[in-house]
C-alpha cells in the first residue's frame, strides 16, 4: 500500500479545512470578548510569579493579516483542489511538467533537427555540436565516466580508442541508446578452478602484456583456452561482439595488478551501462555520441 | 555538586543539572556541527575513519543540538517555570531525577549508535527502536511530573508558558510514537511500518513538528516566562496569547507536507501543506509580537542588559525565520530553494538565532537563581555581552553564507543554454559553493566560541555560589 487511501484523503482534508474554519472562529470569538478596543495598561488580574498579563486587544493589522491568509487558503483550495476534487484550476504537477517539456521541445527541436540531419562523423567536426554534446555529457555521463571522460575503475576511459563494444559511430550510438550489460562469470567457464590453477591463468594473462606472475604461465595457457578463450579469444585479444576486453593491450577496466586480476577471475565481474534512449531521447543521444566519438579521434 | 543551595520549596536540583548539561551538550553538538561544516570545505577532515564521516556525524550533530542541547534546555526551564508559576514543588523529585538520568543515557546511546552507522534512516528520528522505547518511557515520566505539578498548583489559572510546554510534551509524545512505529528484525535494526508516500508523509508530519513543537512551542514557553521576567514588564496581550497558541498548535501539525513538494505525495496534499504553512505565519508572529511588545517601556534596559539582548535578538530571528519558512513553502519558491543550502540556512536561523539564543538568555537568567543568587547574577556580565556578540555575528555569517549559496545553487541548477542543455554541471555548482562553506564553518566556529565563554562563566558562577553557601553555613 503505497498510495493514499480514501481514509487519508478524508482525514487530511477534514483536518485542513476544519482548522482553517476553527482559526476564523477563534478570532471572531476573541474579538467579541475583548474589553478594550485600544491599547491599555489594564491587566487581566492574573499574576504568576510576579508576571502580570495586560488585557490588550489583538493588534488590528495582525488580525487582518491573519484573516487574509485564511481567505487566501480557501481561494487556493478552490483553484488547486482538495482530496479527490481537482479544483477549478485543474492543476497537477505532472501536467505542469508535461507543459514545460512541450514548451522546451518546441523551442529546441529545430536546433536538434538540424544536428540530427548530419552524420556523427560530421558532427564530430562541428564545434557548436560538440559544445552541446559536451554539456549533455557533463550533466549525464560524467557521474561515472568522469568530467574529462577518462573513466575510473569499472567505468571505461572513453578517450583512449580502446573499445569494449566497438568504437565506430554506430557502435557508440547503439551502446548509449540501449545500454550494455557486461558479465564475466567467476572463474570463466571453469567453475571448479582451483587456487593453484587460477594463479597459473593469471600468470598467462600477465604474459599477454609482457609481464610475469607468480604462477606457471605455460600451464595457464592451457587453462585459458578452456576457461577464457570462448569470449576473450585464443590469443586474448577480446571480442567486441560480447564486450569481452582485449587482454593484450595493458589497459585494465578493473585494475591491472596481479591481485586485481586474480580478484576479477575469482569473483567475476558485472557491469551495467544504462540505456539512455528513454532518458535523453534519440536526438540528444546522437549528439552526445558525436562528442564521445570525437574524444579519441585525434589520437590514432 | 552541593545540595546546600536547594530551595526550601522548589526542586532546583534537577533544574540545575539540566541547565549545566544544556551548556555541555551545546558545546558537544555545536563542535560536531563545526567539524562537519569544515569537512564540507576540507573533506580530508574525516581522516578516512568511517565513524567520522559526514554521513554518520550529521545525524549525531542534529540529534545532539536538538534533543540533547535543546532538550536539556526545555527540561530545565519547564521544571523551573512550572514550579514558579504554579507555586508548587514538582510532584516527585525521584521521577524528575529519573528523567534527567534517563535523558542523559539516551543521549549517550545516540552518541554511540549513530557513529556506528546504526540508524532507522528517518531524519531527526534516526535512533533505532530500543532507544525509541527508552525515549517513550522517559517522556511519559516527564509528562507525569509536568502535568502532575500543574494539577497540584496553588494558582487558579495556568500561565501561558505552561500551555506551550504542555502542548509540546503531549504532541512530541504522539509524534514520536506514531513516526517510530517499526518492525524490529534484530536488536539494532527495524523497518518502518509505513511504506512509500505514506511513510514520507508520516515522516514529514513528524519532521516538521520536531521543528514546530520541540523547537517552537517549547521555546515559546521559555520566551513567555523569561522575557517578561528579565524585562520586568507584564506580558503585552493575554488575548493575543490565546489566539496565537491555539492557532499555532492546530495549524503547525499539518504543514509538514511542504517538505514533499513535487514528490510522489498527491498534489492536493502538497497544496494543503503549502496553505497550512502560509496560514501559520500570523500565529507564529503572534508570539513574536507578544514578546517584543512586552518590552515596550523597557527598551532602555537593552543598553545595559545583555541577557535581555539575547532574548530580543532571539525573537527577531524567530520572526524572520517564521516569515522565511512560509515563503519557502510556496511551491514556486520551493522549486528554487529545495535541496539547496538555503534550507540549511533557514534551519540555522531558527536553530542558532531563535532556539539557542532564547535558551542561552533563559539560562543566564535562571542559573544564578537555582544556585541561590538573584536572577541574572552571573559571575561576569561582561562575558555575557561578549557571548552575545559572538553568537550574533556567528549566526549572521552562517545564514548569509547559506542564503548566497542556496540561491546561487538553485539558479545554477536551472540555468539553461540556448541549445536546451544545462549551463552548469553539478560539480560546477558545488565548486562555486566553497567560499560559502568556508564562511559557514567560520560562523559556526564563532558561535561555538561563544558557548565556550558561557561554559567558563557558568563554571565560575557555580564555584562562586558554592563558596557563598559554604560561608553562610559557616556563619550559621
Amino acid at each position: 500500500m503505497t498510495e493514499l487511501s480514501t481514509f487519508w484523503h478524508v482525514w487530511v482534508s477534514a483536518i485542513v479545512i476544519g482548522s482553517m474554519i476553527a482559526c476564523g472562529a477563534l478570532i471572531i470569538l476573541t474579538k467579541k470578548g475583548q474589553k478594550f478596543d485600544e491599547e491599555t495598561d489594564q491587566t487581566t488580574g492574573h499574576s504568576f510569579d510576579g508576571i502580570d498579563e495586560l488585557d490588550n486587544p489583538l493588534p488590528k493589522w495582525w488580525m487582518y493579516f491573519f484573516w487574509s491568509t485564511i481567505v487566501f487558503g480557501f481561494g487556493y483550495i478552490l483553484i488547486y483542489g482538495v482530496g479527490d476534487w481537482k479544483g477549478f484550476g485543474n492543476w497537477s504537477s505532472y501536467g505542469q511538467w508535461e507543459s514545460e517539456v512541450a514548451k522546451a521541445e518546441e523551442k529546441y527541436q529545430p536546433y536538434y533537427d538540424k544536428l540530427t540531419s548530419m552524420s556523427i562523423e560530421e558532427l564530430a567536426k562541428d564545434e557548436e555540436a560538440l559544445a552541446t554534446g559536451q554539456r549533455i555529457f557533463a550533466s549525464n555521463c560524467s557521474v561515472c565516466h568522469g568530467p574529462t571522460a577518462s573513466g575510473s575503475e569499472g567505468f571505461p576511459n572513453l578517450t583512449d580508442n580502446d573499445w569494449l563494444y566497438g568504437g565506430s559511430p554506430a557502435a557508440i550510438k547503439q551502446t548509449i541508446l540501449a545500454g550494455r550489460n557486461g558479465a564475466m562469470p567467476a572463474n570463466g567457464l571453469k567453475p571448479d578452478m582451483t587456487d593453484e590453477q587460477r594463479k597459473d591463468v593469471v600468470a598467462h594473462v600477465l604474459s599477454l602484456s609482457g609481464r610475469e606472475g607468480a604462477g606457471d604461465a605455460t600451464k595457464g595457457k592451457a587453462l585459458f583456452a578452456q576457461a577464457c578463450a570462448a569470449c576473450h579469444g585464443a590469443d586474448g585479444s577480446g571480442n567486441q561482439a560480447v564486450g569481452a576486453p582485449n587482454l593484450t593491450d595493458n589497459i585494465w577496466l578493473y585494475g591491472g595488478s596481479e591481485a586485481k586480476i586474480e580478484f576479477t577471475v575469482r569473483h567475476g565481474r558485472a557491469a551495467r551501462m544504462p540505456a539512455w534512449n528513454e532518458i535523453l531521447g534519440e536526438d540528444k543521444v546522437h549528439v552526445v555520441s558525436a562528442y564521445v566519438y570525437s574524444l579519441s579521434q585525434d589520437q590514432e | 555538586m552541593s545540595t546546600a543551595t536547594e530551595h526550601p520549596t522548589y526542586n532546583y536540583k534537577v533544574v540545575k543539572y539540566f541547565a549545566i548539561m544544556t551548556v555541555v551538550w551545546g558545546i558537544v553538538g555545536m563542535s560536531l556541527g563545526v567539524l562537519i561544516a569544515s569537512q564540507l570545505v576540507w573533506p580530508e577532515l574525516n581522516f578516512e575513519i568511517p565513524y567520522l564521516t559526514f554521513s554518520r556525524l550529521r545525524p549525531l550533530h542534529t540529534n545532539a543540538v536538538i534533543f540533547a542541547f535543546g532538550g536539556c534546555a526545555l527540561f530545565a526551564t519547564s521544571y523551573y517555570v512550572v514550579q514558579r508559576t504554579c507555586q508548587a514543588r514538582l510532584i516527585s523529585d525521584s521521577l524528575a531525577m529519573f528523567t534527567f538520568w534517563g535523558w542523559q543515557a539516551i543521549i549517550v546511546a545516540a552518541a554511540i549508535t549513530l557513529p556506528l552507522g546504526l540508524t532507522s534512516s528517518k531524519e531527526y528520528a534516526e535512533l533505532e527502536w530500543p532507544i525509541d522505547i527508552a525515549i517513550t518511557i522517559v517522556w511519559i515520566c516527564y509528562a507525569i511530573v509536568f502535568f502532575g505539578t500543574i494539577a497540584k498548583r496553588s494558582q487558579k489559572h495556568i500561565y501561558v508558558a505552561n500551555w506551550f510546554y504542555g502542548a509540546f510534551i503531549i504532541t512530541i509524545a504522539v509524534l514520536h510514537i506514531f513516526n517510530s512505529l517499526a518492525v524490529p528484525v534484530s536488536a539494532f535494526k527495524s523497518y518502518s511500518i509505513y511504506a512509500g508516500a505514506i511513510d514520507a508523509m508520516v515522516q514529514w508530519w513528524y519532521g516538521h513538528n520536531a521543528v514546530g513543537f520541540f523547537l517552537t512551542a517549547g521555546f515559546l514557553g521559555i520566551m513567555y516566562y523569561f522575557v517578561p521576567k528579565q524585562a520586568g514588564r507584564p506580558v503585552y496581550s493575554y488575548r493575543l496569547s490565546i489566539v496565537h497558541f491555539w492557532a499555532l498548535i492546530s495549524i503547525y501539525v499539518w504543514a509538514g507536507a511542504h517538505h514533499l513538494h513535487y514528490s510522489a505525495l498527491p498534489d492536493w496534499a502538497q497544496s494543503a501543506g503549502m496553505i497550512m504553512s502560509l496560514i501559520l505565519l500570523a500565529p507564529s508572529w503572534g508570539g513574536m509580537i507578544n514578546g517584543m511588545m512586552t518590552l515596550s517601556g523597557a527598551w532602555h534596559k537593552l543598553r545595559t542588559d545583555p541577557i535581555l539582548r539575547f532574548l530580543v535578538v532571539s525573537l527577531s530571528f524567530y520572526g524572520m525565520s517564521t516569515f522565511e519558512g512560509p515563503m519557502m513553502a510556496i511551491k514556486t519558491v520551493n522549486a528554487l530553494s529545495h535541496n539547496t543550502d538555503w534550507t540549511v540556512g533557514h534551519v540555522h536561523s531558527g536553530a542558532l538565532g531563535w532556539v539557542a539564543m532564547v535558551s542561552i538568555g533563559a539560562l543566564y537568567n535562571l542559573l544564578p537563581v537555582v544556585l541561590g543568587r538573584k536572577q541574572g547574577e552571573m559571575y561576569s556580565t561582561k562575558l555575557i555581552n561578549v557571548h552575545f556578540w559572538l553568537a550574533t555575528i556567528g549566526t549572521v555569517l552562517y545564514i548569509v553564507a547559506m542564503w548566497v549559496n542556496g540561491i546561487m545553487q538553485g539558479l545554477m541548477w536551472r540555468a539553461v543554454n540556448a541549445d536546451g542543455t544545462l549551463t552548469y554541471s553539478f560539480v560546477e555548482a558545488l565548486e562555486a559553493s566553497y567560499p560559502g562553506y568556508f564562511v559557514r564553518a567560520l560562523g559556526g566556529a564563532i558561535f561555538l566560541s561563544g558557548m565556550l565563554v558561557m561554559a567558563y562563566n557558568t563554571y565560575k558562577t557555580v564555584r562562586g555560589a558554592n563558596a557563598e553557601q559554604q560561608a553562610k553555613l559557616a556563619q550559621a
